[in-house]
Order: C-alpha cells, then structure tokens, then sequence
C-alpha cells in the first residue's frame, strides 16, 4: 500500500511556513513534504523548530506566512479539532495522555466520532489491542498510573483510533529503556505497512535512519539538508555537521 | 453516671435531627448550583459571576411558565430549558471572544452580565418578591414540627439530577470529551474533540442547572432579582473548599457547609450562622489552599 510513486501524491506539503511564538520567529521559511504511505524523518538538535514544525501542521499553532496543503486542499489556519477529523494524528513529545481517563477513555476520545460503526470501532480496539496487549490489560487503569513505555503506545494507539492518513510522531522513543524503542521501531513498521504516513521527530538518528525513506535535517528554524536515508549514515559530516555535539 | 445523662439530656437531639435535614437539603441545592460553577471554572478556567444571575433567572423563567401552565413541572423543564439556551447564547457571544486573553477579562464579562441581569429583572418584574406554589403541600412530623415533604423531594430532585449528570460525564461521549477537555484543552483538539463547543455546551448545562435550582428552590423563598446574590456567594465558597474546578470536592463541600451552618443555627441567630461558612473558607485557604476535599497533591 506504501508503493506510491516517488513523486507523487503529496499528502501533506508544507510551503515555506513562518511561525511565531509571541514575537519569537520560531520557522523561518520551513518547506517539506510527505507522501502517502510514506515515513519521513525530522532531525536536528533541541529548539531548532521541529515540535514547533509538527505543531503548526496540526494547526495548534497557526504560521504568520506560507501554505500547508493536505492531499492538495490548503488547511492553513484551520483549527486542530477540524484536521484531526480530516486524518492528521499527532502524538506529541510530552505523550500528553489524559492522566484521570482510563486507557479505553484516552482511546474513545479518539473513536466516539460520528459515521464509525460499532463494528468498526471494534475492529481498530482489536487492532490496537494486538499491537499493544498491555494497554487491554490496563484498559480501566488511569492513563496517569501507567508506566512512561507504556504512556507512548497509549500516545500512538490513541493517534491510531483517529484512523489518520498521517501521524505526526515527536520524540515517540524519549526516555525510554531499550526494550521499549525496539518496540516503537516495530510498530513505526507496521504503520508503515498500513499505509499510514508517518513524519517522525527524532533525537535518536540510527533509529530514524532505519525507519525512514527521507530525512530532513533542521537547524535553526529552517530546513537545511534534505536526503533519502538510505544515502546518509551516523557518520556521514552532514550528520555531523547538524547533529553532532 | 448522672453527669453523663445529664449531659446526653442537655443535647437537644431533635433539634439536631431536623436540622441535619434542613442541612442536606439545603446542601443538595447548593451542590446543583456550585456543580455548574466549579466545571465551568474546570474547563475554562472562568470564574462565572453570572451564576446567581442564572439562578435566578431560573426562578423567573418558572414563575412565568407556572403563571401560564400551572403546572410546576413543566415549569422546571422549561425554565432549565431556556435559561441554558441562554447560557450558550452568553457564552457564545461574550466568553468566547475572550479566550486567550487575561482572565481578568472575563471576571470582568461575567461581572457584566450579572448586573445587566439582575437589573433587567429590577426592570421587568419589579422589586416585589413572586411566589412559585410548591406542586404538594403535605407535611409529616418531625418531632415538635410539621415539615414539608417538599423540602425532601427537593433534595431527592437536586441528588437525581446531579446523580444523572454524573453518569453522563462517566460514560457518555460528551462526557469523555467535557473530561479530556478539562484536563488538556490542547491535546483533546488535536484528537477531534470540538473545543468551542464543548466550552458552550458546558456553560449551557452549568447555567441549566442553576435554573433547576432556582425553581426547586423558589417554592422556599420569594423569587426577587438579588435572590442569587446570597447563593453564589455560598456557591464560591463551596466550590474554594471543595478544590476549584472538582465535581466531587464541590458536592461534598456543600453538603459538609451547609449541615455546619444548619447545626450553628441552634446555638447562634440565623443570620449570624454565615460567619460559620466563612471561617471554613478561610481554614481552607490558610492550611489546604487546593481544596478539603481533594487528594493531597503529590
């Protein structure tokens, strides 16, 4: 489902975007694109703009100037709650689980929309729940009493309910033990195999370079390397030169 | 062993007993009033100084459809109907404009609103005080007094209402966005949630149930346009004790305070039991600023 052709059939593009928090200039002219199906990687060092770049797509924050189009229709400047029933899902770095709900809460916040079948309410639970059996386990538990791992699949999985066309997916392995990031790396691949096109936020270079078709490197508000993956590796003195300390 | 019976003897245990009736009764209408107040505070940060207004717009709405219909139970429908009606179109066209802006802002708004209210009914229906009937009149005996069977349905009216709309925010949709709303507006945008009109419809069911409390109520007291003065101020305090912005904390904050007050009146004039409320406030506000009736933030 992910064999679009290399060229074509932007889902989201982004088109020199100048964002501002208060009167800090935050983006400077970013201009990226992300293809149905597609996993793109967004790398850089802290505050150069990345959270604030997935931010602006989903319209929590809205850019001064430039354009955001999904699947070609312009969405600049529309409201979160709009894109997100128009198939944008975001999971933000803080994970920002609804701490008093319980897990099936944080999930039905997702899933209670209008037009879902029972059935097929059933199916994404079933679906969610494979993926990640330690959320059915909790379902009844307050989002706030689970662990940070498993806080992050509640993140996605709560994303997923949405049945998005794109996840925006900041720092998904931040802080989490080894066995954990090995687990976010497998379910990226399975979204990928969905169709699901991911634009992923990463502080972890190898495991966005794995993960990844295209990489975007930012530094200072701005878009400045722009690669397929498989060119770069952890070595490579544009990795360096953006990433390294 | 006379000492102790002298003692038992010497606490005026009916007058005990009916009091902690008036208390809960009382408590359950200030638990339907203050429960709209915290979760307006809750989920949009407004402090409502509107709501005795609405409360008593209630009250007015009532005597209108009781003046028309005769029949009380309409006239609760309906003015809890209307007056969250007008609590979204408030909310629409005065709150809404102003968020993002300093909270001040709207305390200054609902301030507003509250006096324009209040004089519109100074206005329209004069200073004279109106009667709603109550919908039965029988009494049964509580020890030396005849008591109203009224004042207990009120009770068990505001405790079904509350208890309703409990289980709404427990399990309906609605309730789960109302939920994810107060607890990260941001985040339940990013999933879908409408925001706006969550806002709207909250202010709406708030301002609905201070207009069933003040019909409830009405039948007790005369209808006026200051009659919601003394409510939201019990109702502020209520919602300051209970913990700003706790459904729980405010329920159990009413009932705990007004059964504090009923007990006080056996001892103190009636008009002096107020203070009692007050010294509660200021206790919570001294040593637990987040609320009685919250869990110790970790």
């Amino acid at each position: 489902m992910s064999a679009a052709g290399p060229d074509t059939d932007p889902l989201v593009t982004v088109e020199g975007i100048h964002t501002y928090y208060g009167k800090s200039h935050i983006l400077h002219g970013v201009s990226l694109n992300v293809r149905r199906g597609e996993v793109v990687g967004l790398l850089g060092r802290n505050g150069v703009g990345k959270s604030t770049t997935l931010k602006t797509i989903m319209g929590l924050v809205h850019p001064h100037q430039g354009k955001i189009l999904l699947g070609g229709t312009p969405i600049t400047g529309q409201p979160a709650h709009k894109l997100a029933r128009l198939g944008i899902g975001y999971v933000p770095e803080d994970r920002r689980i609804f701490r008093l709900l319980t897990v099936m809460e944080n999930l039905r916040t997702g899933l209670d929309r209008h037009g879902v079948t029972a059935e097929r309410k059933q199916e994404l639970l079933d679906k969610v729940f494979a993926y990640f059996p330690v959320l059915a386990e909790r379902r009844s538990q307050p989002g706030g009493t689970l662990s940070g791992g498993e806080q992050q699949m509640l993140a996605i999985a709560r994303a997923m309910m949405l049945e998005p066309k794109i996840i925006l997916l900041d720092e998904p392995t931040e802080g989490l033990m080894p066995r954990m990031v090995s687990q976010i790396r497998e379910i990226i691949g399975a979204l990928h195999r969905e169709g699901v096109a991911i634009l992923l936020v990463e502080q972890n270079v190898p495991l966005t370079l794995a993960a990844s078709e295209r990489v975007y490197i930012m530094e200072k508000g701005a878009i400045r390397h722009h690669a397929a993956a498989a060119e770069l590796n952890v070595n490579d003195p544009v990795i360096q030169q953006y990433l390294g300390v | 062993m006379d000492a102790v019976v002298g003692f038992l003897e010497a606490i005026p245990w009916d007058q005990i007993m009916i009091q902690t009736v008036n208390g809960i009764v009382t408590g359950m209408i200030l638990a339907l009033v203050a429960s709209g107040l915290t979760l307006i505070f809750g989920i949009m940060d407004v402090v409502n100084f509107a709501h005795g207004e609405l409360f008593m717009l209630g009250a007015y709405v009532g005597v209108i459809v009781m003046a028309a219909t005769g029949n009380f139970w309409i006239a609760l429908i309906l003015s809890t109907l209307t007056v969250a009606l007008i609590g979204a179109a408030l909310q629409i066209t005065t709150l809404r404009p102003l968020i993002g802006r300093d909270p001040l802002t709207t305390i200054l708004a609902t301030f507003g609103i509250s006096l324009v209210l209040q004089n519109y009914a100074l206005w329209q229906f004069g200073p004279v005080a109106r009667k709603i009937n109550e919908p039965f009149t029988g009494y049964f005996s509580l020890f030396y007094l005849d008591y109203p069977w009224y004042r207990l349905v009120i009770a068990g009216l505001s405790a079904a209402i509350i208890g309703a709309f409990w289980l709404f925010l427990k399990y309906g949709t609605y309730g789960i966005w109302i939920r994810a709303t107060t607890q990260d507006r941001v985040m339940a945008q990013a999933m879908g949630i409408p925001v706006p009109w969550v806002h709207t419809a909250v202010f709406a069911i708030g301002a609905g149930m201070a207009a069933a409390s003040g019909v409830l109520f009405g039948p007790l007291v005369g209808v006026n346009h200051a009659m919601g003065l003394d409510w939201v101020l019990k109702a502020f305090i209520v919602v300051v004790v209970g913990g700003m912005g706790n459904l729980g904390g405010s329920i159990a904050a009413s009932i705990f305070i007004s059964l504090l007050e009923a007990y006080a009146s056996i001892w103190v004039s009636p008009a002096g039991r107020v203070i009692v409320s007050f010294v509660v406030l200021v206790l919570t506000l001294l040593f637990r600023p987040t609320g009685l009736f919250v869990p110790t933030p970790k």
